[in-house]
């Protein structure tokens, strides 16, 4: 994929409604092509699933002490994925950061598509997943309620709570711009958005409360984003297994969390710039600031694993010690040496300016992150249950075919959702875009109001 | 603004340009047109600066608030009550144990502020519209600007007048 060169002029309003309407035409045959893939996927993903519900658990590999495995390591990568979206659009919303306008659309969708993905991890996880009701606050048959002490309910609210916000939020953004495609389509198309625009016009007494509610989306969205992640990690942090009980955990989720949401923002972005031609708007300015974002979070990182490392060493706590001499050594050592690799090595070429701006590596390096941050979750979950306190609890887990096909077929699931979003509505904000454009004017000069 | 009062009509001036549409308002509000509605394909800080001159800020924050704080005592309500449904003491801790409820009553403030504030959002901007209002064209969700001046027929010319001084490339009368 090669770099085109930006186009030389500014866009103007009309060209920002003309060029993202474009983007709504019937795709090429590359677009189905990888459309029946994915539905092959996830086909597949449906039959190791209902081949799971009728042998049981045992399908999945699942033995003590291995009972989360691969299902909650790809939850919370997932879980992980869903940061980068709300942190562009909300986060720098409030930093009027103005580059996030042509990526947040994009970055948002990801966001909800991504924690729908990992909220099927529960249900899949939870085996019998029509009983999956269970994890409502309601009281039982003996009147007992959940026990609101446990990390697992956190969870239930936290995610819960982001999905919903992000949704609303998402929705919210996405009202004027469809008013716009409405009054740039026609026929049955043409009712559809109009129905879902609300009737929205653009008058200034729908401006007003929108600008002010867009405001507190936001400043209610950030420290949501910030809380996320730290509850799922207590879900680990809270328990006493060796390599998981440290107050390490939250801020080392949330910074892996943003650090892997731009890897799949770049992964997002940079085909839908190509096959849309969007280069106008997604600059390689945008590439170079996604780069840096993804080297400094990289770099936290960094320091976070030689936190965790030393902690382990000078707590002088002998369970601690074991647990991480073995996991850099034994079963699972090349699991946590791709990950050394992915999240601390391959993205310091970022400190190259060169690389930063080009399209191939920008690719391979988000491509690394995303396998790093996989297997992070993977080497706190399987090797930290691998060998807790006790020998006769040590355990190796082996995937099966039935659960790797579950975890791949995730994927296709996103895809599918993020690919047919982008055929039916904008993928790049109209409205945010206009904003950051010079407003046309008749004379350049003096306006009146400073 | 105001919507169209029925027995009113519509004069309604397209603009091009950011600054002929700020100098329509300027004019329109200085001869005493108060009952307009503007229409932006993105909200403009020049316009909203003439607009906004004599208006209170919106209410919107004030659903906000009401509903993060429904959220809060919600939460602390929902876990300690559920708690004292079943007084058994783990760990040697109170029943009430508030730091873990904490996060269950920040989740829902979050919650229901957004719920609330999209409540409020729908309820203020008066949506959804089933049908589009007569002044609307289509252009203004693209590139152009328009300024509906609710008025009686006999003060039309005076605004046709107004909007053309002003720099409007088209101006239309509807119902």
């Amino acid at each position: 994929m090669a770099v085109t060169e930006p186009r030389a002029a500014t866009p103007t309003f009309g060209d920002v409604n003309r060029d993202v309407v474009a983007t709504l035409r019937t795709p090429g045959n590359l677009y189905f092509a990888w459309m029946c893939v994915i539905g092959l996927l996830l086909a597949a993903f449906l039959a190791a699933w209902t081949y799971q519900i009728y042998i049981g658990m045992g399908a999945a590999g699942k033995r003590a002490p291995q009972m989360w495995a691969m299902y909650i390591t790809t939850f919370v990568f997932w879980i992980g994925i869903g940061h980068a979206g709300t942190l562009i659009s909300a986060v720098l919303y409030l930093f009027r950061a103005r580059w996030r306008t042509s990526i947040y659309r994009a970055a948002e969708a990801m966001t909800i598509f991504a924690v729908m993905t990992a909220g099927l991890f529960p249900l899949i996880h939870a085996g019998r997943m029509w009983f999956a009701y269970f994890l409502l606050p309601y009281p039982n048959q003996r009147y007992l309620w959940p026990n609101f002490r446990s990390p697992l309910v956190w969870d239930v609210f936290a995610i819960s709570t982001y999905l919903s916000v992000s949704t609303i939020f998402f929705i919210v953004g996405l009202i004027p711009d469809i008013a716009a495609l409405r009054d740039a389509s026609t026929g049955w198309r043409r009712r559809i958005y109009a129905m879902l625009s609300l009737g929205w016009e653009g008058s200034d007494d729908q401006w007003r409360p929108y600008r002010r509610a867009y405001g507190l989306f936001a400043a209610l969205a950030t420290p949501l984003v910030l809380s996320v992640h730290s509850v799922v990690s207590w879900d680990f942090a809270m328990a006493l297994v060796p390599g998981w009980h440290s107050t390490l955990f939250a801020p080392f989720f949330v910074d892996g969390a943003i650090f892997s949401g731009f890897a799949m923002v770049a992964v997002l972005v940079i085909p839908m710039r190509y096959f849309f031609g969007l280069h106008a708007y997604v600059t390689d300015r945008h590439l170079d600031y996604m780069a840096k974002l993804i080297l400094v979070t990289g770099l936290v990182l960094t320091y976070f694993y030689v936190c965790e490392l030393f902690t382990a060493w000078y707590s002088g706590d002998h369970f601690e010690k074991a647990s991480l001499f073995w996991k850099v050594t034994k079963n699972y050592a090349w699991a946590l040496w791709t990950m050394y690799f992915c999240n601390c090595v391959a993205p310091l070429i970022f400190f190259w300016k060169r690389a930063r701006t080009s399209v191939p590596i920008i690719y391979a390096v988000s491509i690394l992150v995303l396998i790093g941050m996989w297997f992070e979750r993977f080497n706190i979950i399987v090797p930290s249950l691998a060998h807790g306190f006790y020998p006769y609890t040590w355990g190796i887990y082996k995937p099966s075919a039935t659960d790797t096909m579950i975890v791949v077929g995730s994927f296709a699931f996103f895809f599918l959702l993020f690919l047919g979003f982008i055929r039916v509505m904008p993928s790049l904000s109209i409205v945010e875009v206009k904003e950051t454009l010079p407003p046309p004017m008749k004379e350049r000069h003096g306006h009146g109001h400073p | 603004m105001a919507m169209a009062t029925p027995e009113h009509g519509s004069v309604v001036g397209v603009f091009a340009h950011v600054d002929t549409t700020v100098r329509a308002l300027e004019d329109l509000r200085a001869k005493g047109y108060h009952d307009l509605t503007v229409y932006t394909p993105v909200p403009v800080h020049e316009i909203e600066d003439v607009l906004e001159r004599d208006r209170p800020v919106s209410p919107v924050r004030l659903f906000t608030l009401l509903g993060a704080l429904t959220g809060t005592t919600s939460g602390f309500l929902l876990t300690i009550w559920s708690s004292m449904q079943w007084g058994i003491i783990t760990g040697g801790k109170p029943v009430a144990s508030i730091p873990p409820f904490v996060v269950i009553a920040f989740e829902l403030t979050i919650l229901f502020g957004g719920v609330a504030t999209l409540i409020g959002l729908v309820t203020l901007g008066r949506l959804p519209r089933f049908r589009p209002t007569a002044a609307y064209d289509p252009r203004f969700s693209s590139d152009r600007f328009g300024v509906a001046v609710h008025c009686p027929p006999d003060r039309s010319a005076s605004v046709r007048q107004i909007l053309q001084t002003a720099g409007a490339e088209e101006i239309k009368a509807v119902a």
